[in-house]
């Protein structure tokens, strides 16, 4: 079976316009999140008044009428999509040939929630102004396959266009269905990730009253922390993150350049609460371990695994008890969430790049704010400065409200 | 009550907030859909932003019948 290789990503995120801006912040151990300016956060009095925005408004990269056509979910996965795709070196100029079959080209992108905030923008014009203030893009702008249909009219994808959504892991299982796709040989090329734009009173108000949100408002760069004993709950952020994989045959055939592989995936569901993890971890286990077994790799050769862990009390815990049980206790672990929050559906995307990047560069983000590790917490986690560590393999996981879990493993 | 001149240059003022076309492209012969490449929902959007602007009405059967910009300027003018 054909190989799966990266050959370009994008990124916007809390820390940066783009992946290589994203990348160099998240090495330099800065922060993303800040208070939200937005007066619904004293207007409804919500206990949780931090976020990680955006690093650049897309509407200083798009333009205004394009801007005005897509929520802001899907203009942050059309201007990753656009860095990808120029990155792998597949845009053309004008009526230039396309360098892939446009009917071996697809899109896998979906986003964990999708466009609410065109959803209540419009409701509040129905309201206040009755139906023919409602824009006809309504329906467009906020249906969940939106970001990916967007993306294929940009590049002319005809290969199939599809929208997982399982909340928190939706990016990583994006890449996963890519590779199952480029591993049965039915497309070359498939453009995946995820993307989210949710920073809205009803979600930030929802995931309040779920007791899953940090209420460090005093001190917002120090709120996310992912395995600290001081942590309090996750920062909910926005963003997208999309790769461009390839069947390498066909990657090298073009002369592209390879950036890693996607070796293999794990997907797996709990079955057991729609919002709490397996406290066994039997599913996260199973996913990372059927990652390593499609990648043809043994466990000893995961040198490193880029969590999940997004700072709440269970979450980080059960999830370092999983990767024990299931790898072992020689991965070093790092969590990138601590410097961006959590990009909800666009995560496991952003994630997913950076630890392509660390199998590539061979250095190790630290965890930001880690300063005190939850005893609990029995590995070796990258904190303060980042580690330079040459890498045979990485497992990335990203897990989601409903129970599923998404693993990936990313070598050179 | 708004003079041909000054329901062309208010229509124009609209396309272009909706569409990103710039004013002096949206003449009296251009056709909506043929010439400034005008989607059906871009349209729904610049005919409510018309009547709002010249107090008028557009049905959505008199909508398809407005093919080109002097069509949706001598509907607004004769119906203002």
């Amino acid at each position: 079976m054909t190989d799966v290789v990266v050959t370009g990503y994008g990124a916007t995120t809390p820390l940066g316009g783009d992946a290589a801006s994203t990348w160099d912040a998240l090495l330099a151990g800065k922060s993303g999140i800040g208070r939200v300016t937005a007066d619904w956060v004293e207007r409804f009095d919500l206990p949780t008044k931090i976020a990680g925005t955006l690093a650049v408004e897309p509407s200083d990269v798009l333009p205004r009428v394009q801007a005005r056509r897509m929520d802001r979910a899907e203009q942050v996965a059309v201007i990753a999509a656009r860095e990808a795709w120029a990155h792998a070196g597949l845009a053309v100029e004008g009526d230039a040939e396309p360098k892939v079959d446009p009917t071996r080209l697809a899109v896998i992108v979906g986003a964990g929630i999708g466009g609410v905030t065109t959803l209540l923008d419009q409701d509040d014009l129905l309201e206040s102004g009755g139906l023919r203030k409602v824009s006809p893009l309504t329906v467009p702008m906020l249906m969940p396959n939106g970001p990916a249909a967007l993306i294929s009219l940009e590049i002319n994808a005809q290969g199939g266009v599809h929208a997982p959504a399982s909340a928190c892991a939706t990016g990583a299982e994006a890449m996963a269905w890519a590779w199952r796709l480029l591993k049965a040989g039915e497309v070359d090329v498939v453009v995946a990730g995820g993307a989210e734009a949710c920073i809205a009173p009803i979600t930030v108000a929802g995931f309040v009253q779920a007791r899953t949100l940090s209420q460090r408002n005093d001190a917002p760069q120090e709120a996310s922390r992912p395995f600290d004993t001081g942590r309090d709950g996750f920062v909910i952020g926005e963003g997208a993150g999309i790769v461009v994989l390839e069947r390498r045959e066909f990657a090298e055939a073009r002369g592209a350049t390879i950036h890693g592989t996607l070796a293999g995936i794990g997907l797996t569901s709990d079955a057991h609460h729609i919002t709490a993890p397996d406290p066994n971890g039997g599913g996260q286990g199973r996913a990372m371990l059927a990652a390593v077994r499609t990648a043809g790799l043994q466990t000893s050769d995961v040198g490193h695994v880029n969590c999940h862990a997004t700072s709440t009390v269970v979450g980080d815990v059960g999830e370092a008890a999983a990767i024990r049980k299931a790898l072992g206790d020689h991965p070093v672990l790092t969590a990138p969430k601590g410097s961006m929050g959590h990009l909800v559906g666009g995560a496991g995307a952003v994630e997913g790049i950076v630890t392509l990047l660390s199998v590539r560069d061979g250095i190790i983000p630290a965890t930001l704010n880690l300063q005190d590790k939850d005893p609990k917490v029995e590995l070796d986690v990258v904190a303060g400065e980042p580690r330079k560590m040459e890498l045979t393999a990485a497992v990335n996981n990203s897990f989601g409200f409903g129970g599923h879990n998404a693993s990936l493993v990313f070598t050179k | 009550m708004a003079d041909t001149a000054e329901i062309l240059s208010g229509l124009a003022e609209i396309v272009e907030e909706v569409a990103g076309i710039d004013t002096a492209d949206v003449s009296a012969d251009k056709s909506f859909v043929d010439d400034l490449d005008i989607d059906s929902l871009s349209m729904v959007e610049i005919a409510v932003q018309a009547e709002d602007k010249f107090g008028v009405k557009i049905p959505d059967d008199q909508l398809a019948e407005l093919k080109t910009v002097g069509d949706a300027v001598a509907y607004i003018e004769k119906n203002q």
